[in-house]
């Protein structure tokens, strides 16, 4: 409409000048853009404010108070809810890539054909709900009791299932993560040309760890981080999978304990978005030093 | 930019170093790879002497970077032996057979800079840190980057670039030198300039060294011996001037150089073309269906108003001029004339078309390939 509007201008007037229509479109067009940024920003501003407001408000005498936030550490249940979640974030990081690294690079330089079968496989995870998912893992862990009871095998999965760390989340998480650890690490092997810096290293003399450690990971290097650090925040937020199984994990504990402590649940809540943010901006800075140095 | 040959010390040193292992024999023995349907070799032999530099040279999919790699032992052969000194290689892997590739990707690693890049053999080697760092410069010296050793691949230009994996390739003073293609993503003056420079190194450090091009210029100004490749198989192996003046099949006529296909006959003893008898170089064909293969500086053109030629396109490339004389019958040709006395054999002018007084290439008639 506007372009049509502003041709006629132009051919009217027999001008020169740029035709003024687009100039209007060009500044209704930046009106929109703020207009679409501050609904945008009040979306997600406006929860997170209310909460931080809800946590630090002094309720009775009035003002602000810190009190929620230095009570987090002597929480009841806190300390081990959260290192438990660190260490299955950790576990399930570490596993996901030593699963899925040497798979994308592989199949990248020797096995191309694969690639859409990989791909898909991976997405298996994220077409397929979470519930379903945990429903089956609970039904195979039931037949430890019912089937197996005083064999290796249940043995077996009762270990997976130790409260105090449960190895078959972690195992779950793997599955959950695979979509994301994929894309990561696809997205920095199509940058690179992994193959002729492997064949220049193994030229060198290099055997194949070596090429791994020394070439393959180095140039993949935001691409890893960017997967561990999604992995990272899917386990550190996962609650369906946790709660359904019956583990007590950072997010089940936050939500058990809304019911008795709310503003300390909350409180939680905006500190783990506080560190979440903070791993995010930590990781671009780290790209963003790399490609200074790019253009340097 | 430029590198001294042999000026100072320094140089003479490392030269001196790489020498210490006199160039050795690289043997192919009926190499043959098959990928799916397609013969990338078809029974390749070749024998290349110590401290040669052998070009292969051939149209893409010829088999010529096929047969490097499987030098290089990145490329399994399905039959036939890759020997090295005399020594059966062909199961060696590829980090296991000390030789120095340069290819024609940029190959550097990123995250490492120039002289760590350069050094990054010998590293593997577990050379020491005082060598690697001595071995680093001295070579970057070599190749004329003494200054950037410091700097990130990324901050080179494409022709640093190749001079740096140059460098990396010949740290480790390699019993061979593979180039695959290296000069062919680089602008046409830095590779007039790498492609001299790498020949100069190569004499310098008397490495065997098997050089992949699809440019004929290329190969003929750097190689010892040229190999001219085709569907797999080699059709001629010989020094440049020869590949040029008397190319074994009408293929390598036509790849090497420019080559004017014209309508001949055979007469007994002679080939009879633009009407003039000239004797035949090198085989007589059977049949009677021939062309005669006349290089475009063996054509005679003068300005001739009863011509039957006319010229229908003039390039002008410093002492040469290059014409396209149109013959009747539809035939084109390219003719070579000294640009100082061409004047009035401009665009359109009628002219005639002689062949000069030394014997013709003959060949079968047959589709260009």
């Amino acid at each position: 409409m506007t372009a049509t509007a502003g041709l006629g201008t132009v051919t009217g007037a027999g001008s020169v000048e740029p035709p003024r229509p687009v100039r209007r479109g060009r500044r209704s067009g930046r009106r929109w853009r703020w207009a679409v940024l501050a609904v945008l920003g009040l979306y997600f501003v406006v929860p997170i404010a209310a909460s931080v407001w809800f946590t630090v408000r002094d309720r009775g005498r009035g003002g602000v108070t810190a009190r929620y936030y230095t009570g987090i550490p002597g929480a009841e249940g806190f300390a081990s809810a959260i290192t438990r979640s660190v260490l299955l974030a950790v576990l399930t990081v570490l596993i996901a890539l030593l699963l899925m690294l040497p798979t994308i690079v592989l199949v990248d330089l020797r096995l191309p054909r694969l690639r859409t079968t990989v791909e898909l496989l991976t997405l298996l995870p994220l077409v397929l709900p979470p519930i379903a998912l945990v429903v089956g893992v609970r039904s195979v862990l039931s037949w430890a009791p019912d089937y197996f009871y005083g064999t290796p095998l249940a043995d077996a999965m009762f270990a997976l299932q130790k409260p105090s760390l449960p190895w078959i989340l972690v195992l779950v998480y793997v599955v959950l993560a695979l979509p994301f650890v994929y894309r990561a690490l696809d997205a920095g092997v199509r940058g690179a040309d992994l193959r002729t810096l492997t064949e220049a290293a193994r030229n060198l003399g290099a055997s194949w760890p070596r090429v791994l450690a020394t070439v393959v990971l180095p140039v993949l290097r935001t691409s890893v981080l960017n997967a561990a650090f999604l992995t990272f925040a899917l386990v550190m937020g996962e609650y369906t999978i946790a709660v359904i199984l019956g583990f007590v994990t950072f997010p089940t504990w936050i939500v058990q304990t809304s019911g008795s402590q709310p503003q300390l649940s909350v409180s939680v809540s905006v500190l783990s978005l506080a560190i979440t943010w903070g791993l995010l901006l930590l990781i671009s800075a780290l790209d963003r030093r790399r490609g200074g140095k790019d253009t340097a | 930019m430029s590198v001294s040959v042999g000026g100072t010390p320094a140089v003479v040193g490392t030269a001196a170093e790489l020498r210490d292992r006199p160039g050795v024999t690289v043997r192919l023995e009926g190499l043959t790879r098959r990928y799916g349907s397609v013969l990338a070799l078809d029974g390749l032999d070749l024998d290349i002497a110590g401290g040669e530099l052998i070009a292969l040279l051939g149209p893409s999919g010829c088999g010529k970077t096929t047969a490097l790699r499987a030098i290089a032992g990145f490329e399994r052969p399905d039959a036939g032996r890759v020997r090295l000194d005399g020594r059966d290689i062909t199961d060696v892997p590829a980090s296991k057979r000390d030789m120095g590739m340069v290819f024609q990707a940029y190959s550097l690693f990123p995250n490492l800079t120039v002289a760590e890049n350069v050094a990054f053999g010998l590293k593997v080697r577990r050379r020491g840190k005082a060598e690697q760092k001595r071995r680093a410069a001295e070579l970057l010296e070599l190749v004329g980057l003494g200054d950037r050793g410091g700097r990130y691949p990324h901050q080179l230009s494409g022709g640093q670039q190749q001079r740096v994996a140059l460098a990396r390739a010949l740290a480790v003073a390699p019993q061979v030198l593979l180039l695959d293609e290296p000069l062919s993503a680089l602008d046409a003056q830095v590779r007039v300039q790498l492609r001299d420079e790498i020949r100069r190194l190569q004499l310098e450090v008397g490495i065997t060294t098997v050089f992949v091009t699809h440019d004929q210029a290329e190969a003929l100004s750097v190689a010892d011996r040229v190999g001219v490749l085709r569907a797999g198989r080699l059709e001629q192996v010989a020094g440049p001037d020869e590949l040029y003046e008397r190319p074994a099949t009408a293929f390598v006529a036509q790849f090497v150089g420019t080559m004017n296909r014209l309508p001949a006959t055979l007469v007994d003893g002679g080939v009879q073309l633009l009407g003039t008898r000239r004797p035949v170089a090198g085989a007589v064909p059977r049949g009677a269906e021939v062309v005669a293969l006349v290089r475009p500086e063996a054509l005679v053109v003068t300005a001739d108003p009863a011509g039957a030629g006319r010229v229908v396109h003039r390039v002008f490339s410093g002492a040469m001029t290059r014409l396209t004389v149109a013959l009747p019958d539809g035939v084109e040709v390219q003719a070579d004339v000294v640009s100082a006395g061409s004047g009035d054999l401009v665009t359109g002018s009628t002219v005639t078309v002689a062949v000069a007084e030394r014997p013709v290439l003959v060949a079968p008639d047959e589709p260009e390939p």
